[in-house]
């Protein structure tokens, strides 16, 4: 029965399309890294001094750390030295004004990638922050939010215009002293994405920031902070892609989540990185930490995320449930295929009363993948009756392919209550022959099997994503009856 | 009658990993027929079933199948399922997340696609469903679940027969589709099955009991034993074999 295997296997290969280089002129900082580059960033970020501090901190104590070992995935060292920190396309005289006025090769890039930022053909109801290795390009309908007095920008313009609420929360969640790659990125972060929601006010469009790696040799270490004031709720998604690339290229982001009372963020990935070819050469090392604190009473954030790209992915969205009743969750779908490695899952850490956690990862492994979920409850002694719900599903694709689990809990407080779900399935050759029975291709099958499995996961992203990360599972739209 | 047959099996060996379990059967069916293949356990019915639906990893070793004039082992199973055959499983599979009603429009339209018609959008298929559901006295629950999910056994054989009955197939074959059926349930999915008769297709009903034949009516009973039909005859075989059990035939065989 190897034949169908094969057949199973060659199906969920699928070309990366995104594969493109766009040639722009580029301005590069030389590569390598010392507290020179680090003042250069600042400098052309034209950043006050506190920040320019809080880099140069960052930098030294980054010093002091080595590099973590404890996950489950294996790649050669990476040489610091040899990457470039800061690239950015170059500009024609002064910044652009407004996106007429940005580099129509930019433009093209980002509507061959599927999001149009001119002003005719912008998507309807997706604002969109477009940055281009190091820095933002354009954002649409900022406008039209800055009437509800929502912000929403890049993260250099949200230091220059609103420099005391960056200065209040940057670090708030992950501080710079967090983990190795979260202190790297704090000291080089480029660019990436601010948001504001004041308070009582519910964000009519959905925010939406797309990462795109073009230059060579070039790290993207991008820095978004998003801010939920009281009562007011936002839906947040992120996309991005690279092109094909035969060395890898390190993506080190932060994202920082900060809900206050009564407040809502969902935050939603379809991380689609290039993820190397079939022998495992190239493809993106995606080292990420992402945290919401959840710091008002009945606050909520939900972390979505459909994984499909990267060489290496090794990212854990949390959340630090510190305010009374509030709640946390994590959907995950993750696929490995060729020699994709991913070590990903949550940490959901409860502090306050009566706090709730739900998890629900789907790890999909094909070809020669390797797929960890690693997930840690924590219940505090202060977090009476908390309630964590946690189910961990992996699907095997092929026989040369694994799936991992390392769930840990923690629990302080003899009120909590903690539930623990798992189950490890071979897409089955009985289920393919049964839809092969009823007149359906295996390829049409597979999709189909796969799709139900994440179906869990896809239900929680917001319509125009779940398309997208159907269509990169290679599934067409189900749900269409019934 | 020279009618091609809907059926025509010839002298079939076949077996799974080395081991053969079709030893020389030898079976045609004609449109219009009701056959019933009866006979103890292990004696190779389900094996027939998956080699003329097309299941992977059986190798035959000798022999013909002819369906409808073609080659039908030369045929994938999914072409073979949009030519008009339909297996209904002993055992349906389950599918967990993929909705009954999105499974059963992808592979009607699939079978509408490959016979030239056009495609039945969401509406056109929720009536030919709605139309199917009152032929059988079904209820709408089964098919806002996923493909055979948590169902009981008799609510698996009845969505079995349900699905026959959208996809409407040339040649039925029923896998022990009684076996787990309590009597209210048997009756209902026999009922169901004679509706679904037409002069223009055939039914091959796999069973070991003669209680399912009250109700579903062959004209031609066979019995197999050991990979080979050892007595075929109309429906008093089935009744014979009530009263006096197998071991007269095996033994005369
Ligand atoms: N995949 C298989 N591998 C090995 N032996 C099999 C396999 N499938 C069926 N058999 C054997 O073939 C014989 C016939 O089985 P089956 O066709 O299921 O009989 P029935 O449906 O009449 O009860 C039995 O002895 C069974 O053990
Ligand atoms: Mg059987």
């Amino acid at each position: 029965m190897s034949t169908s295997t094969d057949t199973i296997e060659s199906l969920v290969k699928q070309d990366y399309k995104y594969g493109f280089i766009t040639d722009v002129e580029s301005e590069s900082a030389p590569p390598g890294l010392n507290e020179d580059i680090i003042r250069l960033i600042s400098t052309k970020k034209q950043e006050p001094q506190w920040l320019t501090d809080w880099r140069l901190k960052a930098y030294r104590h980054w010093l002091t750390l080595k590099e973590p070992q404890w996950q489950f995935v294996k790649y050669p060292p990476v040489d610091f030295q040899d990457i470039t920190y800061y690239s950015a396309p170059k500009q024609k005289g002064d910044a652009p004004k407004s996106l007429d006025e940005v580099d129509p090769k930019l433009l093209e890039t980002y509507e061959k990638l599927g999001i149009p930022l001119r002003e005719r053909a912008r998507l309807a109801g997706v604002a969109v922050d477009a940055v281009f290795d190091s820095v933002s390009v354009g954002t649409t309908y900022r406008e039209d939010l800055a009437k509800q007095g929502i912000i929403f920008c890049s993260f250099s313009e949200a230091v220059r215009e609103h420099p005391d609420l960056v200065r209040k929360y940057l670090g708030s969640v992950v501080p710079y002293t967090d983990n190795y790659y979260a202190t790297l990125n704090s000291a080089v972060f480029s660019d990436g994405s601010f948001c504001y929601i004041p308070k009582g006010v519910r964000c009519p469009m959905e925010l939406s920031t797309y990462f795109r790696i073009n230059a060579a040799k070039s790290g993207q270490f991008e820095r978004t902070l998003i801010i939920a004031d009281d009562r007011a709720s936002v839906s947040y998604l992120e996309g991005c892609t690279a092109p094909m690339r035969d060395e890898n290229q390190l993506h080190a982001a932060v994202v920082e989540l900060v809900a206050l009372e009564g407040s809502e963020i969902k935050y939603s990935t379809v991380q689609n990185w290039y993820p190397g070819d079939e022998q495992g050469r190239g493809g993106i090392y995606n080292f990420v930490t992402k945290r919401g604190l959840c710091k008002g009473r009945n606050s909520r954030i939900t972390w979505t995320q459909v994984e499909t790209g990267s060489a290496i992915t090794w990212k854990y969205p949390s959340c630090i449930l510190l305010g009374d009743g509030s709640k946390g969750e994590f959907y995950s779908v993750a696929v490995v295929n060729n020699r994709q490695q991913a070590d990903t899952g949550t940490k959901m850490i409860h502090i306050g009363k009566n706090t709730r956690s739900t998890i629900v990862s789907k790890g999909i492994s094909a070809g020669r993948g390797q797929n960890s979920y690693r997930g840690l409850v924590e219940i505090r002694q202060s977090a009476e009756n908390a309630r964590n719900f946690s189910q961990c599903d992996s699907m095997l694709i092929g026989n040369q392919c694994g799936a991992h689990t390392f769930p840990y809990i923690e629990v302080k407080n003899t009120t909590a209550s903690v539930e623990h779900e798992a189950s490890t399935s071979k897409i089955g050759e009985d289920q393919i022959f049964y839809c092969n029975s009823r007149g359906l291709e295996t390829q049409d099958a597979v999709n189909m099997i796969v799709n139900g499995f994440c179906k869990e996961v896809f239900k929680e992203l917001p319509m125009e994503f779940a398309v997208e990360a159907q269509k990169l599972l290679g599934v067409s739209l189900e749900g269409s009856v019934g | 009658m020279t009618k091609t047959p809907i059926l025509q099996i010839d002298n079939l060996h076949a077996g799974v990993e080395g081991k053969e379990i079709l030893k020389g059967l030898t079976l045609t069916i004609h449109a219009g027929e009701v056959h019933a293949l009866m006979g103890l356990n292990g004696s190779g019915k389900s094996t027939l079933a998956a080699i003329l639906a097309g299941r992977d990893g059986y190798e035959v070793s000798k022999g013909t199948v002819t369906y409808m004039g073609h080659d039908l082992l030369d045929m994938d199973p999914e072409v073979r399922a949009r030519e008009g055959v339909f297996l209904a499983f002993q055992y349906p599979v389950e599918i967990p997340g993929v909705n009954s009603t999105y499974f059963l429009k992808a592979a009607l339209n699939e079978i509408r696609k490959h016979r030239g018609q056009s495609e039945l959008d969401a509406i056109d298929f929720l009536a030919l469903v709605r139309e199917k559901m009152k032929l059988l006295e079904l209820g709408e629950d089964l098919l806002k679940r996923s493909v055979n999910s948590g169902f009981s056994g008799g609510e698996k054989k009845r969505a079995e027969i349900f699905q026959m009955a959208v996809l409407d197939p040339i040649l039925a074959i029923l896998d022990e589709t009684d076996s787990g059926l309590d009597i209210d349930a048997l009756k209902a999915v026999a009922e169901g099955v004679n509706k679904l008769r037409r002069p223009d297709s055939a039914q091959l009903v796999i069973t070991h009991y003669q209680r399912l034949l009250n109700y579903i009516v062959p004209e031609h009973v066979h019995v197999m034993a050991d990979g080979r039909i050892v007595k075929s005859g109309d429906k008093t075989l089935a009744l014979e074999l009530e009263s006096k059990g197998y071991d007269w035939l095996l033994k005369s065989s």
